[in-house]
């Protein structure tokens, strides 16, 4: 008896992983957790393009898969940089704590 | 000889030219050569244009000169071009001759300056006398005006002259703004010719005014009435004469050339050159000589009571002017200008030696501490007496024939209003310039012993002009003897009179050559005699047979006494009406409505609105991460939503 | 004409620009010298367009024209006529006396000043040659920037507040520029359809009225503001007066000149209908300013506050010149836009040579100048009465056929104006007589030492040019009158049905009839 894995589970699994990193981004404080989330929600995004690229057999769901990690890699460089720049500023990584532009 | 008009403006030019930029480091010696050496030249050849102009038949003594096209835009164009004619050469030959004469008296009277003093003033008075031919020499408005501008400045830098006094910078500031006022109604009166005539040509205007203004007019009337108001700004008339006395802080010497001989008279000679245009406005004329003949009698009144030797010429001045606008004003041009040249001879004599007795007296103008000053300086006595004779009207002195020439022929244009007030500010003439006579030369000295002690005649470059102008104001008057009293010079008649007409034929209303000489012209000949005879004779009682008497009579009619020599408040109500009032305006219209209105509450109002906005707006901005990520999730849920759903 | 003129002529300074970045910023005195050298070379190029421009055509003259950005129809599209050419050749004749002008002026960041100096050239001279809306958008921004840096780095004590003023309110005009100019683009590939932003193309179309009112708006808001007419004239004195000298130089003598080119290059020949229905009102403002400027400069306590509101005034004149729309007193304003530059830009050199050397601009703290300086009171004198518009200098001329050649049309306003003659030498000679007459009173202005060789290096080339077009401005004169003609007949020619059945004359006889029958 195979177990039939379709499309159907993959973009479930892809649902899953954006709503835990949604709900990771909005809950924690921490910097490096939030960062975290956002990259389970980019990598959510791109296991939906794969999942449709295949099912179409469109090439381009592909492409942009590449793109994304580019992009994803980019900011992981970028945004950690900033991490620890805040963290030499402030002695934390907690949000909350960076406030300075409240109106 | 037609091209050499420009060699006349030119001369003083390079005068300017040297003595501006070379002059201080050639030295002074150069400088007072080439100074009065240019001015010199000039009259050698205006004497030959003169001779030249002579030569030619009467009806063709006009010579144009075109030098370049100068301003040329739209429809609108002005050449630098010149014209002389019998009036305008008069002029310059009063220009350059009483000019020269002056510019050699400088020498001596400003031998104390440092070389950089020397050069700049004779910088200036070349400067001057090229500004004053601009103005005489214009074939066109528009080049008149810049000579009209250009003597402006140079009274402004020549009374200002020693500027370290903030008075006498003061002074010059306020020469040339009140003329400035008067040039406002030059210009319009330029605009109003232009959009006219459609040209500014002298050439094109005056032959066509009688075609294109009719008689009586309007635009006749505001034409000659703004080109007055030019005039009564730089003749120092009534309301702007204020200017004129101030201006005596200037060196002596430049208020005998630009402050009587010949700058202030310019107004008379717009007039008397434009006469086709007044001629078509009779009302403007009337104001003209309503105005020359209050400006005459109101001069003479404040000069009764002034002690500074130099302020009593500047209202004798002021007065005499007015004698000509009268002369002008009833259209007797030829009268107007026969005493602006005779004037020329006796004032500028006046001031020179007035400038001669402050030189002797190291500074001193006060006719207070004077006195006595005949035995030390024979030469400026008899010179002064002859030009007080002159401008008191004695004949057969010079401002004899050309006084009595205006007052008769203001009778005879049927103003005998008029004549009256002339013949009243003519004994009053003779009374304070024998006031100032006697005060100086007569009676004992009054000053200082040590100045007594260094009175001295003056050098030979300051007392030969002297004497030439005397001559000139014993005999300068018999160009101009009437017909009434013959032909006593034999073959010369009335030469200024046959020399002037060519330019005023159309002009003189009152008739050039009456056939017969009615009795009464002798009668008011006779009267004004006697009433300067009568002034010199009270002048005489007064200050050197009762010396006390003067003081008893101020004291006795003290509230005259005190608004003559208080001068009528002109000068502080001037101050009191319009000067602080504008200057109030002015820091109104900064503090309040520039930095107040527009700026303050316009402009930054406007800045404060957008900072309080953005203040309301910022209130979003938590600062906190999560929040902005929840708000990013909602508005992305929406758009889902609206897609999805709608 | 096959060399690229105004190609060259225009990106020269970025060039420039580029080898001064290359000096090391310490080499202050390098720089300068380099700079000065740059800016020379600089007037020597552009020196022969006097020359080869022909004085008789109205045409464009040196047209470069080559397609930018195809799609959206922009072109890169220069050309000068008889005004373009005179206001450039004064920029490039300016900039090196800019140069000398700040010498010691500015010693902090000195490489940067001199790099912003050339780029804000470039900016200028691209507005003046551009004829294709889109480049003179560009290079109207892009003039802003340097002058925003100028004024907020070398500027006085309240630099950054005049600085945020000058930009924000420049831009704000300069939107409202580029809305007019994309409703134009829109509208023009509506009618045509085909996309151009060349400013012939543009002229060509006809605008219907309502249309062509608010875009005159936009456009003539954005020029007033440079001008800067009343009552949006604020961001003048604080510039002015924070300004380093070189840059209140530039901003007198060029930028001004943007606003009133503005109005002769686009707002006026794009929307003549419109243009003559604001007429009376912008004349009205006009000789407001004029009077207005005049008298608020009578009270400045501060000699460059006090040159700003003259400046107020001078280009009040300018304005006026242009809405009476006759070719004399058009010719008059343009030949004033040169003359404001000269004695403004002069009297500013003045201020800053005042400055360097007692460190004040307040009025009351000189006095005797004349007596410590004579030279340099020669020339301030020359400026000044210059200023005045004493006839022999050249403020005399622009002002004499601005004034005679409005007076045909509205004889009340240009006599009104002419009262402002009478002003200019109230104020002026206030402040002169206080700087430089008098006892010297003050200790600290006994020592003054007189001009130096670089200062009047700077002031002799304007001196020279007040007496050469005081004397003979023929030569200017001709070389503007074609395109003055060009620009009345464009403005007079535009189709108002009301005019159109008027007859002619009634338009030359009566003020009030033209405006009438233009609404």
């Amino acid at each position: 008896m195979t177990l039939a894995v379709g499309p159907g589970h993959y973009l479930f699994l892809s649902a899953i992983l954006f709503t835990i990193g949604t709900v990771g981004v909005l809950t924690r404080r921490n910097a490096i957790i939030i960062f975290m989330s956002i990259e389970i929600m980019l990598n959510a995004a791109n296991l939906a393009f794969v999942t449709f690229a295949a099912a179409i057999g469109d090439l381009a769901g592909f492409v942009m898969v590449l793109l994304v990690i580019a992009v994803a890699a980019a900011e992981a460089a970028v945004g950690l940089a900033i991490i620890v720049a805040m963290f030499r500023h402030r002695q934390t990584v907690d949000v909350g704590a960076f406030n300075v532009m409240r109106g | 000889m037609e091209n050499l008009l420009w060699v006349v403006p030119a001369l003083p030019l390079v005068g300017v030219a040297f003595n501006g930029l070379l002059g201080r480091r050639a030295g002074k010696g150069v400088v007072a050569f080439v100074g009065p050496g240019v001015v010199g030249a000039a009259f050698a050849v205006a004497i030959a244009l003169f001779v030249h102009l002579v030569g030619l038949p009467a009806g063709e003594r006009e010579l144009h000169q075109t030098v370049y096209e100068w301003l040329v835009g739209g429809g609108f164009g002005a050449p630098v071009a010149f014209l002389v004619d019998p009036l305008s050469m008069t002029m310059v030959l009063v220009v350059t001759g009483v000019g020269f004469l002056i510019h050699v008296y400088s020498v001596g009277y400003m031998h104390d300056e440092d070389e950089r003093g020397f050069a700049r003033y004779f910088t200036y008075l070349n400067l001057f006398t090229f500004a004053m031919l601009l103005l005489v020499m214009a074939d066109n408005f528009l080049l008149m005006f810049v000579g009209w501008e250009g003597v402006g400045l140079c009274s402004y830098l020549l009374i200002g002259f020693w500027f370290a006094d903030r008075d006498n910078a003061e002074a010059g500031k306020k020469a040339f703004i009140v003329n400035r006022i008067g040039d406002f109604g030059f210009l319009i009166g330029i605009f109003l010719v232009f959009s006219t005539f459609g040209s500014v040509a002298f050439a094109d205007v005056l032959p066509a005014a009688g075609a294109a203004l009719t008689v009586g007019g309007t635009l006749a009337f505001w034409i000659a009435l703004f080109l007055f108001l030019g005039a009564v700004g730089k003749s120092a008339q009534i309301p702007l004469y204020v200017w004129l006395p101030d201006a005596m802080a200037g060196p002596t010497p430049v208020s005998a050339l630009i402050h009587a001989a010949t700058m202030v008279t310019a107004g008379v000679y717009m007039v008397a050159r434009l006469h086709p245009i007044y001629q078509m406005a009779p009302s403007a004329l009337a104001i003209v000589a309503g105005i020359g003949a209050a400006t005459a009698l109101f001069a003479a009144t404040i000069g009764l009571v002034q002690n500074d030797i130099k302020k009593v010429l500047a209202y004798s001045t002021i007065s005499q002017l007015g004698y000509m606008f009268l002369g002008v004003g009833v259209a007797a041009f030829t009268a107007g200008i026969f005493h602006l040249v005779t004037h020329a001879f006796f004032k500028a004599l006046l001031f020179l030696g007035a400038g001669s007795v402050i030189h002797a007296l190291h500074g001193q103008q006060d006719m207070r501490y004077m006195g006595g000053l005949k035995s030390g300086m024979p030469i400026t006595y008899w010179t002064m007496l002859a030009a007080t004779l002159a401008i008191s009207g004695i004949p057969p002195f010079a401002g004899f024939f050309s006084k009595d020439d205006i007052l008769w022929r203001t009778w005879d244009a049927g103003h005998p209003l008029l004549w009256a007030i002339g013949f009243v500010t003519a004994g009053l003439t003779a009374v304070y310039m024998f006031r100032l006579f006697f005060l100086t030369f007569h009676g004992k000295f009054r000053g200082t012993d040590e100045q007594a002690e260094h009175v001295h005649e003056s050098p030979p470059s300051m007392a030969v002009p002297l004497a030439v102008l005397g001559v000139l104001s014993l005999i300068g008057g018999w160009i101009g003897i009437p017909a009434a009293l013959g032909d006593p010079l034999g073959g010369l008649g009335n030469a200024f009179e046959g020399w002037l007409a060519p330019v005023f034929e159309r002009g003189e209303v009152a008739g050039e050559l009456h056939p017969a000489v009615p009795p009464i012209e002798y009668g008011l000949m006779a009267a004004s005699v006697a009433i300067a005879t009568l002034g010199l004779l009270a002048a005489w009682w007064l200050y050197v047979r009762n010396q006390r008497l003067p003081e008893e009579l101020s004291l006795r009619f003290r509230a005259a006494y005190t608004v003559l020599r208080n001068k009528y408040w002109i000068d502080e109500a001037y101050t009191l009406f319009v000067v602080r009032p504008f200057n109030a305006l002015s820091a109104f219209a900064w503090r309040v409505v520039d930095d107040g209105l527009i700026d303050g509450l316009a402009v930054m109002g406007t800045g404060r609105l957008v900072r309080f906005g953005s203040g309301v707006a910022s209130r979003w901005e938590t600062g906190y991460v999560p929040g902005y990520v929840l708000v990013f999730f909602g508005g992305a849920l929406a758009i889902l939503a609206y897609y999805l759903l709608g | 004409m096959d060399f690229p003129w105004l190609t060259t002529i225009l990106f020269f300074p970025l060039l420039g620009a580029a080898l001064i970045a290359g000096i090391p910023g310490s080499r202050k005195e390098a720089i300068r010298q380099s700079t000065l050298a740059v800016t020379v070379l600089h007037f020597a190029i552009a020196l022969p367009l006097w020359w080869l421009y022909e004085p008789g055509g109205a045409d464009f003259q040196f047209v470069e024209r080559v397609p930018w950005v195809d799609t959206f129809g922009i072109e890169y599209h220069l050309g000068v006529d008889g005004v373009s050419v005179l206001l450039a050749l004064f920029t490039v004749l300016l900039m090196p006396l800019a140069v000398l002008g700040s010498w010691r002026y500015v010693d902090r960041h000195v490489k940067e000043f001199h790099i912003l100096m050339l780029v804000l050239t470039t900016g200028m001279l691209g507005v003046f040659f551009a004829l294709d809306l889109f480049v003179f958008y560009v290079f109207w921004e892009l003039m802003l920037v340097p002058m925003y840096f100028i004024i907020g780095i070398w500027g006085g004590e309240r630099r950054i507040h005049a600085a945020v003023k000058f930009f924000l309110y420049t831009f704000v005009g300069g939107l409202l520029m580029l809305v007019g100019i994309l409703a134009l683009y829109f509208y023009h590939e509506q009618v045509t359809g085909t996309f151009s932003t060349a400013l012939a193309d543009l002229i060509a179309l006809d605008v219907p009225g309502d249309l062509q009112t608010w875009l005159f708006l936009g456009f003539a808001l954005a020029f007033a503001i440079k001008v800067p007419m009343f009552p949006f004239h604020t961001w003048l004195p604080d510039a002015h007066v924070q300004a380093p000298a070189a840059g209140s130089v530039i901003l007198a003598a060029v930028l001004l000149k943007m606003g009133t080119y503005g109005f002769y290059r686009l707002a006026m020949p794009l929307f003549p209908e419109a243009s003559r229905t604001f007429l009376p009102v912008i004349a009205v403002l006009a000789v407001i300013g004029i009077l207005y400027g005049a008298m608020v400069a009578l009270v400045q306590p501060n000699m460059k506050k006090l040159v700003a509101y003259s400046s107020v005034s001078h280009l009040g004149f300018v304005m006026l010149g242009l809405f009476a729309l006759t070719t004399t007193a058009i010719q008059g304003s343009v030949i004033q836009m040169i003359n404001h530059g000269i004695s403004t830009g002069a009297l500013f050199f003045i201020c800053g040579m005042l400055y360097e050397r007692r460190h004040t601009y307040e009025i009351e703290r000189f006095g005797g100048l004349s007596a410590t300086m004579p030279a340099f009171a020669t020339l301030f004198m020359i400026v000044t009465l210059s200023s005045i518009g004493l006839p022999g200098l050249n403020g005399f001329i622009g002002e004499f056929l601005i004034l005679v050649g409005t007076f045909g049309r509205y004889p009340w306003l240009a006599g009104i104006a002419t009262i402002g003659v009478i002003l200019a030498a109230y104020y002026m000679l206030r402040m002169f007589g206080r700087v430089m007459f008098g006892p010297v009173d003050r200790e600290e202005n006994r020592e003054v030492p007189d001009l130096s060789v670089r200062e009047w290096a700077v002031l002799l080339p304007l001196v020279a040019l007040i007496f050469w077009i005081g004397v003979y401005p023929r030569p200017f004169l001709e070389r503007t009158e074609p395109s003055v003609e060009r620009f009345v007949e464009i403005l007079e020619g535009a189709p108002t049905p009301a005019v159109a059945e008027a007859d002619g004359a009634v338009i030359v006889a009566a003020d009030d009839e033209p405006v009438e029958a233009g609404r």
